[in-house]
């Protein structure tokens, strides 16, 4: 019974977007981290996610030279990596500000708030739906070990 | 009569596995429903029964040292199913709902199915030990 590779899946999942939520929390607790130069600003992180079936395929298609995906079992997600979001910063003209710089001008990091609640609503669905997957693999597996159990 | 307690469990076992296969699809269609560019993918219950059920009445005994060991895996093919949105944008094309609902049936046969199978071992249980209370 490999029913654990399904365990394996949901738990995948959960990694990942658990990766995505952290990185909306970053995202929106430096949200108003301002600075006074260009380059020390934060940017928006984001978690690039791929299916480990990418990898499966390729390892197929290495070895069979055809193009076909293999014939069964799911594949969990990998985060490849963070990335930062390369929209432009927020550059604001205000001189009374303790951090402008010489000529007056702070620098805002490029998080869009309503983007990033979007986000983590999303994430935490997710999550949870892999939990539920999780949990009821689990109440299969019970299920398999009282087999036969019992009068 | 010699109790034959593959033929009892066969069908059983066959039918769950099946199931723990299309449950693996389905949670790997769940885990990667924010994954941009993948293809939900599933099976069709029937066929991958069917060639589940073949694999079994094809199962041969060698009778020579030189015959071939003949080994018929089923083909049960996971497809890709047919999007019920054109364009997500990303390219992914898993329904989160209709992915759960899918894996929340299978999981409820599968529970039917173990069911049926514990009953069917019960009796078992029963006939050998005579029915007695022991």
């Amino acid at each position: 019974m490999s029913l654990f590779n399904v365990m394996n899946i949901a738990s995948t999942g959960m990694s990942a977007e658990s990766v995505r939520l952290n990185t909306t929390a970053s995202n929106i607790a430096n949200a108003n981290s301002v600075s006074s130069s260009y380059d020390q600003t934060y940017r928006a992180r984001k978690p690039v996610f791929a299916a480990e079936m990418d990898r499966a395929m390729n390892n197929y298609a290495k070895h069979s030279g055809k193009d076909l995906p293999p014939t069964s079992g799911g594949h969990g997600v990998q985060v490849l990596g963070v990335v930062e979001s390369d929209k432009p910063l927020q550059v604001e003209y205000n001189p009374n500000h303790p951090m402008a710089d010489k000529d007056g001008y702070i620098y805002k990091p490029n998080v869009n708030v309503v983007e990033e609640m979007a986000d983590m609503m999303s994430a935490s669905k997710s999550y949870e739906t892999n939990v539920q997957v999780a949990d009821t693999t689990k109440r299969i597996f019970r299920r398999v070990l009282q087999l036969g159990q019992g009068q | 009569m010699a109790i034959n307690l593959d033929r009892l469990t066969d069908f059983h076992h066959r039918a769950a596995t099946v199931r723990k296969d299309r449950m693996e699809l389905l949670a790997g269609n769940l885990a990667n429903a924010n994954t941009p560019g993948y293809k939900a993918r599933d099976l069709d219950f029937k066929s991958a029964m069917q060639s589940a059920r073949a694999e079994q009445s094809h199962s041969m005994s060698r009778t020579h040292d030189k015959h071939f060991s003949v080994e018929v895996r089923g083909a049960e093919e996971a497809m890709y199913r047919v999007p019920n949105q054109p364009d997500t944008g990303d390219g992914n094309t898993v329904d989160v709902q209709q992915e759960r609902n899918a894996f929340l049936e299978n999981a409820m046969r599968m529970q039917a199915g173990m069911t049926f199978l514990s009953g069917k071992l019960k009796g078992m249980k029963k006939a050998i030990s005579g029915g007695g209370q022991a």
